[in-house]
C-alpha cells in the first residue's frame, strides 16, 4: 500500500517535472545510513551533510566552501554583539508552508535544547529578536564575528508542522519519547523524501517549490548504505550504483582500471596529528624516571625530524596525504605557506637527543585508534619503526575508536605518553583549533578540552581571546598566524597531513566534491 | 511434558538473566557511549549532564536491575545512536534475518542430507570422495571470504546476481516484510544465503556420514538384510532414520547459530538484519541495542533447545518409554 502510494508520489513528480523519457535515477552509497532525519539531533558529519540536501540553513556553503546566501539573503553585524538575518521571501517547506522569521525562532528554541547534539550551533546567543517577518536579530553575549561559520549545517524547520506533528523537540532520551522528526521530513531544501527504509533505503525526489534553480538533472535520487568496504567497491563495479565513498586506498587502483568508473580525489580538512604528554612530571610508560622527556623543546623536535612524512605519504597514504606544517588545513586558512615542517633529518633528530641528555634514548608508549583515520594503524605503526631509529622505542597499543578516545580523555585519566589524533574545525576556523586543541587546558571556560599535550602558553591564550571578538579579517589574520606561529615553534603538537577524499563514481556522473566531505546532490549531472 | 516445557522455561529465565548480567560487565570495557553521540568539540560539562540523563552513573548494580525490570515488560529503552526505541528497530531488522537464516538451513539441510547418505553408502567412489574434499572447504574458509568471493564472481564479473541489499520487498498484513514474493528479492537471498548456509551444510553432511558409517555397521542393519529387506528399505527405513536423533540436535542448535551468526554474512552483503544492527552498535557502544539483542539470542537458544528436546520424544521411543517408565 505504502509503496504504491510511495509509486504514484514518484510518477506525479516525474510527470510533472517534463515526462519519463527524462527520467534520470541516480543510486549512491555511503557506508552508513543518516542517524535519523532530525536535522538538529546528531552532530554527525554525515548525517548534516545528507540532511543538507533537503533541509537549509540561513547560510550556505558552495561547493568551494564559500558561503552563499541561503535562507537569508544577506546578514549584517549592526552592533558589535547584534547579528542582522535578512531573510528570503517566497521560501516554501515541502509541505507547501511559508518560510518566515517565527521558523527561525522556532529552530532556535528547537536547538538550544539538551536532547538536541547541535546545540553548540547557537551556544553564546542571548536571545533572538524577530524585527520583522523576515528579519531576524541574533543577539549575542560577547561579540562573535563567525556566528555563521556553522550554520550551513543548522537547519530551518517549520515551526507549524513540527509543533501539530509532535516534532517540536528533538527525541527525549531520558523520558524515551521519540519525535517525529526522526522519522519525516519538512524541509525547504532541493529534495524531497518518497520513502525510507531504515537502513535500506531512502528514495528522494527534486522539490518542485525550491527557491533556488536546480543545476542538476535529476529525477530520483536512491541512497543505499553499504557497510563492508569490498561490498561497496563491488556495488559501484558492477554498475549497481552510479556513486559511492568512501572507496578505500587499496581499491582506487582497481575502481580507476575498471571500465567506465573512476576515483574523484581531493585533500579533506581533518589535520592528523600527533600529541605528546607536557604537562605531568613523570612520563608515563617510559624507562626515564622521575622527570618527564616530552617537556624538553629538544626531545619535541627530536621526534619530529625523526618522521619521514614523505615516506608516510607515499607508502602507507599512497599518496593521498597532503603533508602539513600546521594545525589547520592551508583550504581554512590563508597565510598557511608561511609555515614549514621541520625538514625529516635522522643526524639532527639523534643529535638533539644526544643535547638533551638521551643519547640512547628511551621507552615510552603510542596510543592509535585502529577505525578512526584512513590507515590510522599503519601511520603509528610507521611512526614507531621512524623513532625507533633514534632510539626512541615505544610500544604501539592500537584499539577501536570507542575505548581510545575514552582512555585518552582526561575523564579517562589521560592515559597516554604521546599517540595520534585527527581534528576538523568544525567552524572551518583557526579560532577553533586555536582554543580547543592549543589552549591552556581548562574545563571550566571549555579551554583547551583536546589539548591533550596540556600546552600551555600564556600569549597562545591571549591570541586567542583576541582572535574570537576580532571582526577585521586582516588583523585577525595576523593575530592567528602569530598564535600558530609561537606554537608551532614550541612543537606544541606534531601536525602530519591532511588525508584525502575518495569518491567512486561512474564516468557518465559528473558532480563536485566538498572538501568537507558533504555530499550535495543538487550539484549532480547524470549523462 | 508440560511440566518438563514449564521447567525449561523457568532455567530459560536464569540462563538470560546470566547472560544479561555478563553482558553489562563487558559493557564496562567497550568504552565511553557519550563520547560516540555528542560531536568532539562538546564541552565536558554537556558530556556530563549526558551521562546522567541516561542513567551511565549509577552503580552497575542498579543499572543492571533497571535493565531487568525494562526487559521483563519487553522494553529496552533508546538506541544512543538512532534514538529510535530499541525494541522497533530489532523488530523492523527481524524478518530479514530469520528469511536468510531459514533460506539457508533449508538450502543446506535439502543438500545435505542426501550428500550424507550418499557418501554415507559409498564411501569409496570418487564421487563421494570428491564431495568430502569440496566439503573441507566449506568448513575451513571464512565466511567473509567466501561472501567476497561469490560477490566478486556472481556480481562482478558475471553480473548475475546483486552484490548487496535485500531486493524490494513486499509487506505481509502484521508488517512482516517477505523478499520472497519478488524477483528481485529472490535473486538477493541466492548469494547472501548459499554463504550462510555453507559451514551448516558441510557439517551435516558430515556428521550424517559418519553416523551412517556407524549404523550401518550395526548388528540390526546385519539382520534387516539378513531378513531379505530391500536396499531402499535398510537404508533409508532403518539406518537413516537412526541417524537422526544427533542430527536433529546438531541441526536445531545449528539454526540458531544461523541466526545469532548472520552477522558477518549480513555485513558483508549489505543484509538489512538484525546482525548487522548488532555490529554497528559494538562499534558505536550502543548499550540498549547490545543489550536487548544479546538477551533476544540467548532466548532463541534456549527456545530452539527446547523444542529440539521435544523432538527427541517424537524421534527416540526410548525415551518416550523410560519418560513413563520413571513414572510408576
Amino acid at each position: 500500500m505504502r509503496k504504491a502510494f510511495t509509486a504514484l508520489a514518484v510518477a506525479a513528480v516525474v510527470a510533472a517535472s517534463g515526462g519519463l523519457a527524462e527520467a534520470k535515477t541516480f543510486k549512491w552509497g555511503f557506508q552508513t545510513d543518516t542517524t535519523s532525519l532530525d536535522p538538529h539531533a546528531h552532530n554527525v558529519t554525515f548525517t548534516l551533510g545528507f540532511l543538507g540536501n533537503i533541509y537549509e540553513g540561513l547560510v550556505r556553503r558552495d561547493a568551494d566552501l564559500k558561503f552563499e546566501p541561503g535562507l537569508a539573503t544577506k546578514w549584517e553585524n549592526i552592533e558589535p554583539t547584534r547579528w542582522r538575518f535578512h531573510l528570503r521571501k517566497g521560501v516554501k517547506f515541502h509541505n507547501g508552508n511559508d518560510f518566515n522569521a517565527d521558523d527561525v525562532i522556532f529552530s532556535y528554541e528547537r536547538t538550544n535544547n539538551e536532547d538536541a547534539n547541535l546545540r553548540g550551533r547557537v551556544v553564546g546567543i542571548k536571545e533572538v529578536v524577530k524585527v520583522d517577518d523576515y528579519t531576524v536579530d541574533f543577539v549575542t553575549e560577547k561579540p562573535n564575528p563567525i556566528i555563521y561559520y556553522e550554520w550551513d549545517t543548522w537547519f530551518m524547520m517549520d515551526k507549524e508542522w513540527s509543533e501539530a506533528n509532535g516534532a517540536a523537540t528533538p527525541t527525549n532520551m531520558s523520558k524515551g519519547v521519540e519525535s517525529y522528526a526522526a522519522h519525516h521530513e519538512n524541509g525547504t531544501g532541493a529534495f524531497t523524501i518518497t520513502e525510507r527504509q531504515t537502513d535500506v533505503k531512502t528514495v528522494m525526489v527534486p522539490f518542485k517549490g525550491w527557491w533556488d534553480t536546480p543545476v542538476h538533472n535529476l529525477t530520483e535520487v536512491v541512497m543505499t548504505p553499504i557497510g563492508q568496504d569490498a561490498t561497496r567497491v563491488a556495488a559501484l563495479l558492477s554498475g549497481e550504483v552510479d556513486m559511492v565513498y568512501p572507496v578505500p586506498v587499496q581499491d582506487i587502483d582497481r575502481v580507476n582500471k575498471n571500465n567506465g568508473t573512476s576515483v574523484l580525489v581531493g585533500p579533506e580538512l581533518r589535520t592528523i596529528f600527533l600529541y605528546l604528554d607536557m604537562f605531568r612530571d613523570e612520563l608515563l610508560y617510559s624507562s626515564v624516571k622521575g622527570k618527564n622527556p616530552f617537556k624538553d623543546l629538544k626531545v619535541r623536535q627530536a621526534m619530529y625530524h625523526a618522521i619521514d612524512i614523505e615516506a608516510i605519504k607515499k607508502k602507507i597514504m599512497r599518496g593521498l596525504a597532503d603533508p602539513s606544517a600546521i594545525m589547520i588545513s592551508p583550504k581554512l586558512f590563508d597565510k598557511s605557506e608561511g609555515f614549514q615542517r621541520l625538514p625529516y633529518d635522522r643526524d639532527k633528530a639523534k643529535a638533539l637527543l644526544a643535547e638533551a641528555g638521551y643519547p640512547d634514548g628511551f621507552e615510552t608508549r603510542m596510543d592509535c585508534p585502529n577505525d578512526r583515520y584512513v590507515n590510522d594503524e599503519q601511520i603509528c605503526q610507521a611512526i614507531v619503526s621512524m623513532l625507533a631509529k633514534v632510539g626512541i622505542k615505544s610500544t604501539l597499543v592500537a584499539e577501536p575508536k570507542a575505548k581510545y578516545f575514552a582512555r585518552i580523555a582526561p575523564k579517562g585519566g589521560s592515559d597516554f605518553a604521546f599517540g595520534l589524533l585527527g581534528w576538523t574545525p568544525g567552524s572551518f576556523d583557526s579560532w577553533n583549533v586555536l582554543f580547543n586543541l592549543l589552549g591552556t587546558p581548562n574545563s571550566k571556560e571549555g579551554r583547551g578540552l583536546y589539548n591533550y599535550s596540556g600546552y600551555s602558553n600564556k600569549k597562545v591564550d591571549e591570541l586567542t581571546d583576541m582572535i574570537a571578538v576580532e571582526t577585521d579579517k586582516a588583523k585577525r589574520d595576523a593575530l592567528i598566524e602569530e598564535a600558530f606561529k609561537i606554537s608551532t615553534d614550541e612543537v606544541a603538537t606534531i601536525p602530519l597531513h591532511q588525508q584525502a577524499l575518495a569518491w567512486g563514481k561512474r564516468d557518465n556522473v559528473d558532480l563536485r566534491q566538498r572538501a568537507d566531505n558533504q555530499f550535495r546532490f543538487y550539484y549532480v549531472n547524470v549523462k | 511434558m508440560a511440566a518438563f516445557i514449564l521447567r525449561r522455561l523457568a532455567q530459560s529465565i536464569l540462563v538470560m538473566l546470566v547472560v544479561g548480567l555478563v553482558a553489562f560487565f563487558m559493557f564496562q570495557f567497550l568504552g565511553d557511549p557519550v563520547n560516540q553521540m555528542v560531536g568532539i568539540d562538546t564541552p565536558e560539562a554537556e558530556r556530563e549532564a549526558l551521562r546522567e540523563r541516561l542513567g551511565l552513573n549509577d552503580p552497575l548494580v542498579i543499572r543492571f536491575g533497571k535493565f531487568v525490570v525494562n526487559a521483563a515488560q519487553l522494553e529496552f529503552g533508546l538506541s544512543y545512536q538512532h534514538k529510535s526505541p530499541v525494541t522497533d528497530l530489532l523488530l523492523e531488522r527481524m524478518p530479514a534475518t530469520i528469511e536468510l537464516s531459514m533460506v539457508s538451513a533449508v538450502i543446506a539441510f535439502a543438500l545435505a542430507l542426501p550428500a550424507g547418505v550418499y557418501t554415507g553408502l559409498y564411501r569409496n567412489r570418487w564421487s563421494s570422495k570428491a564431495m568430502l574434499t569440496l566439503s573441507l572447504v566449506g568448513i575451513s574458509v571464512p565466511t567473509f571470504l567466501i561472501g567476497i568471493l561469490f560477490i566478486y564472481l556472481f556480481a562482478v564479473v558475471l553480473g548475475w546476481l546483486p552484490s548487496f541489499g535485500r531486493g524490494d520487498v513486499v509487506t505481509l498484513p502484521g508488517g512482516w516484510t517477505t523478499g520472497l514474493l519478488t524477483v528481485s528479492g529472490l535473486k538477493a537471498i541466492i548469494l547472501p544465503a548459499l554463504t550462510l548456509g555453507l559451514f551448516t551444510l558441510t557439517l551435516i553432511m558430515r556428521l550424517i556420514r559418519a553416523e551412517m558409517l556407524e549404523v550401518l555397521r550395526t548388528d540390526y542393519i546385519k539382520f534387516a538384510r539378513a531378513r531379505g529387506l530391500t536396499n531402499r528399505a535398510v537404508n533409508f527405513g532403518h539406518a537413516l532414520k537412526n541417524t537422526m536423533v544427533p542430527v536433529i540436535t546438531v541441526t536445531g542448535l545449528l539454526l540458531g547459530n544461523l541466526i545469532a551468526f548472520a552477522i558477518i554474512t549480513e555485513s558483508v552483503f549489505q543484509w538489512p538484519g538484525m546482525g548487522r544492527l548488532f555490529l554497528q552498535s559494538i562499534q558505536e557502544v550502543d548499550l540498549p541495542v547490545m543489550s536487548a539483542y544479546l538477551v533476544m539470542i540467548s532466548f532463541l537458544f534456549v527456545v530452539l533447545n527446547l523444542i529440539v528436546d521435544i523432538l527427541y520424544y517424537v524421534v527416540d521411543p526410548r525415551l518416550r518409554v523410560e519418560g513413563h517408565g520413571g513414572g510408576h
